[in-house]
């Protein structure tokens, strides 16, 4: 395994995402709930407005910083490591990302030096205008990328030209590629996890504060503002992933089936598993508990039109099922617990009784690292279910990987990026908790 | 064909733009180590706190926009220059993490480590930005289907050291003319004494790459207009090292920044029409034709550009002048 360099390729670049995947959700829902919070200490100039802008601001630079050391790596590993695949879509997938670079990270990157260090030097106007645009750079840089990621799932706009160097993909429309099948899908449901993520991550920090009796204004407002992002962001990433499974179905049934462990055709409705094994050699799911036919209802709106099973594929064109089956009821899972809680705050709130249950705010300070679990999940079934395909129907991830490259140079690298990012992480583990420990009061470093 | 010509136009700028921002950016950190109080670190690092992530954007522009109009040209050469791109990527993660960190804890050993690291990885960028742009001039080893065919040593041939060394001063150089915007008193006239030695130093590393690059870039044809911006780059930089010693920074900042672009266009010109030169065979050389993009990327391309450009100078102009004049610490400071 470790002297191959295409598993190599494919283990770099999947941890590398996984690390870069840490920062930015948090960055794209925070943003938002940082306009909130900087229009209002813009509109009343009320202290409180004030220290929780800051304060999350705070919080925010340090996450925006760890995710531009983990994004530019990935920016370039196109061409590092899958160098063939980027020789054949270039003409396509670099376009979005050249767009990402120009339209979304100078934004963002530029604006945030106001917002982090312009707190003396411009208008409360200004600076909520600087905060306005980091939040709309954040959320376009994700649509640009989304845009190119989805490409590769539901390729569409294009069509496959020989050249001297081998065949590759052109453009014939570029709004057909811009808007392929999965884009709004794929973009709705990641902003909304992304929000879902903040909010859980400003509530559980807020919970925390009220538990221990300190900064309790300030905790409490917080904690009501993420709410309501939580609440819209929990049910619009459900409506959003749902949209987006009969997408997959539609475009991509094999990483369907292998989301449901469904190996075998049934003439008629087919089941949906809550819990299940799958169990390659025997083709079958240990262990299932399941509506019988709903997944023929979330797909058709019919409890008995058959759902294509991999048995329609041939072997070499199967993705993985264990891999993809828990890692998608592990996101659907959670995003059913995130409805719940949230769901059952909002009744509290009304009721006036938010803030009465010791063991309600106990629960939000340990949710959080739960949408981080989800959103990993997500990529991971998303991605592999895609395999073995880079591009899908086009392209295999094994013809995609850089021909030059040697698997010791790739292992070199990954080691150390490994290291260098585990390192970064705690390290940004220690300074975020040393900020919430120092609470909203001392808002400098 | 046009077009062609064009995407390698608005490569230069988008390469110019780097050199020029990240280039005193890069500078300052070389120079970190060479101050010992707390205060004036941390002065230093907050000269360029604000604008550094701007100013890395153009680099991850510069690969994107690469991407986009000459995809078989990203490919090649970043597959081929695998070992050093991603020790170039480490230090500029390394930076990144020290600007971001050195503050957030008092204590001084913390801080000590931060500092060095800071330092260091801005030293190492600029030697393999440096290193990079000599091997790129003199062809590198990719063979028909473009692909690498030396490995890591064959980098570090002399037009490809004396580069690396010649960018380590000039981004010094640069830094330091900055920072005599950015500073007063004591570090101010440390700057002072630092810019004219670098300048000279400069100079002389100049003349050393001239001849060298003359011996090794076999290729190149002599073109009136390199001849022409070589005797601008020399009139730049004599003009430098005289405001230099004159003391006044902020006009030899400016010079040098005539210098840098010279250097930059001397650069293109020698490349045009190729992006990528192998030293195996003429004929398997990447240029504007044989990696492009199709036309219609290359027209959509342009169009995003042409608008979204002159925003982000316009904004990025707006950032520089809220932060203009010394820098004063506050408890928003790193
Ligand atoms: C859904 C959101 C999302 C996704 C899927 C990705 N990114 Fe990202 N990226 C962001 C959202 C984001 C962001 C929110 O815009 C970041 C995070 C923090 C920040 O600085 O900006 C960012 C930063 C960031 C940077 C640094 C920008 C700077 O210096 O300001 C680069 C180069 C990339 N990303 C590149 C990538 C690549 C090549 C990806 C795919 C393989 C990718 N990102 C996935
Ligand atoms: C945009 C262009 C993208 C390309 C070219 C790409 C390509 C790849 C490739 C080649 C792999 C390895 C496949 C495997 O071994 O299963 C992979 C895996 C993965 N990617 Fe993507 N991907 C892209 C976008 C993204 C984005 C935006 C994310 C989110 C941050 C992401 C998250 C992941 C994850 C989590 C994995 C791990 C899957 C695994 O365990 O193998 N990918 N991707
Ligand atoms: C509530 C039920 C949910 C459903 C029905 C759902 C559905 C889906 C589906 C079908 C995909 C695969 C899309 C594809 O491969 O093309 C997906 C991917 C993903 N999900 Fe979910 N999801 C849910 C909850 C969540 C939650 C709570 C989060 C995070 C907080 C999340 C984050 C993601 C991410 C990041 C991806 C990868 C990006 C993408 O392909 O869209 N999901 N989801």
């Amino acid at each position: 395994m470790f002297s191959d360099a295409l598993m190599l390729a494919r283990i770099q670049f999947a941890l590398t995402a996984i690390f870069h995947y840490l920062y930015p959700p948090l960055t794209i829902g925070l943003g938002w709930i940082m306009v909130y919070m900087s229009y209002q200490r813009l509109k009343t100039g009320e202290e409180v407005y004030d220290k929780m802008a800051r304060f999350w601001t705070n919080i925010f630079a340090v996450t925006f910083a760890m995710g531009v050391t983990t994004g530019i790596v990935m920016e370039f590993e196109f061409g590092t490591n899958w160098s063939e695949y980027s020789r054949f879509v270039g003409d396509v997938f670099g376009s979005p990302l050249a767009a990402e670079a120009l339209i979304s990270f100078f934004l963002e990157s530029t604006f945030l030096g106001i917002l982090v260090f312009g707190w003396n030097r411009v208008s409360k106007k200004a600076h909520f205008f600087a905060t306005l645009m980091v939040a709309l750079g954040a959320t376009l840089s994700a649509l640009w990328i989304i845009v190119a990621n989805s490409w590769q799932h539901t390729p569409a706009g294009f069509h496959i030209v020989e050249t001297p160097m081998g065949p590759r993909a052109e453009i014939v429309s570029f709004w057909q590629m811009f808007f392929n099948p999965s884009t709004i899908g794929r973009y709705s449901h990641v902003i909304f996890s992304a929000m879902l993520n903040a909010s859980f991550f400003v509530m559980s920090i807020s919970a925390y504060y009220i538990l221990k009796g300190k900064h309790e204004e300030f905790a409490r407002r917080s904690l009501r503002i993420a709410l309501v992002f939580g609440v819209i962001g929990a049910y619009f990433t459900l409506f959003a992933g749902h949209h987006q499974a009969i997408v997959v179905a539609r475009h991509q049934p094999a990483k369907l089936a292998a989301f449901e462990g469904h190996f075998k055709t049934i003439e008629s409705g087919t089941p949906y598993y809550l819990f299940g094994i799958p169990n390659e050699e025997e083709q079958k799911v240990d262990y299932g508990l399941t509506i019988p036919g709903f997944l023929s209802f979330l797909v058709h709106f019919d409890f008995n039109k058959p759902v294509t099973a991999l048995d329609q594929f041939p072997p070499e064109d199967q993705p993985p099922v264990k891999l993809p089956f828990f890692t998608f009821h592990l996101m659907a899972g959670l995003g059913m617990f995130f409805i719940a809680l949230t769901t059952l705050s909002l009744f509290l709130w009304w009721k006036g009784k938010l803030f009465n249950y010791r063991w309600l705010l106990w629960i939000f300070v340990f949710s959080l690292p739960l949408p981080y679990i989800a959103n990993m999940a997500g990529w991971i079934a998303a991605e592999v279910g895609r395999q073995p395909w880079i591009v899908q129907d086009l392209l295999r991830t094994k013809d995609g990987v850089s021909p030059g490259v040697s698997a010791s140079q790739v292992l070199g690298s990954t080691v150390m990026f490994t290291s260098i990012y585990s390192i970064l992480f705690v390290l940004y583990v220690f300074i975020l908790s040393r900020k919430i420990n120092k609470g909203p009061e001392t808002i400098n470093h | 064909m046009l077009l062609n010509v064009i995407w390698f136009i608005l490569m230069t700028v988008l390469l110019l733009v780097y050199a020029i921002l990240e280039g005193f950016d890069l500078g300052v950190g070389i120079l970190h180590l060479f101050t010992r109080k707390n205060e004036h670190r941390r002065i230093l690092m907050n000269s360029i706190g604000p604008v550094w992530d701007g100013n890395e954007v153009w680099l991850i522009t510069f690969g994107g926009a690469l991407f986009a109009a000459f995809p078989t040209a990203y490919a090649t050469v970043f597959s081929a220059f695998y070992t050093p791109f991603m020790m170039l990527l480490t230090t500029l993660i390394f930076r990144a993490a020290s600007m971001e960190f050195r503050s957030k804890v008092a204590s001084p050993a913390w801080q000590n480590i931060w500092d060095i690291l800071f330092s260091l990885s801005s030293l190492v960028a600029t030697l393999l930005l440096g290193v990079a742009s000599g091997n790129a001039l003199a062809g590198i080893a990719i063979d028909e289907k473009g692909i690498f065919q030396g490995n890591f040593f064959t980098f570090l041939n002399p037009l490809g050291v004396v580069t690396g060394l010649f960018a380590i001063f000039l981004f010094a150089l640069q830094g330091s003319l900055y920072l005599q915007l950015k500073t007063e008193g004591e570090l101010n006239y440390q700057m002072k004494k630092i810019s004219k030695i670098l300048s000279f130093s400069v100079l002389i590393l100049f003349a050393v790459l001239t001849t060298v690059s003359f011996s090794s870039v076999a290729w190149a044809r002599p073109r009136v207009i390199t001849s022409v911006l070589g005797l601008v780059a020399i009139a730049m930089l004599g003009l430098t090292l005289w405001l230099s010693w004159k003391e006044k920074g902020g006009k030899a900042f400016l010079s040098n920044t005539g210098f840098i672009t010279s250097i930059i266009l001397i650069f293109a010109s020698n490349m045009f029409p190729y992006l990528v030169r192998s030293s195996l065979n003429p004929s398997f050389s990447l240029d504007i034709y044989n990696s492009a993009s199709s036309p219609k990327t290359l027209t959509i391309m342009l169009g995003i550009v042409l608008v979204v450009l002159p925003i982000v100078l316009v904004y990025t102009g707006y950032v520089y002048w809220v932060f203009r004049g010394p820098v004063k610490l506050d408890e928003t400071s790193y």
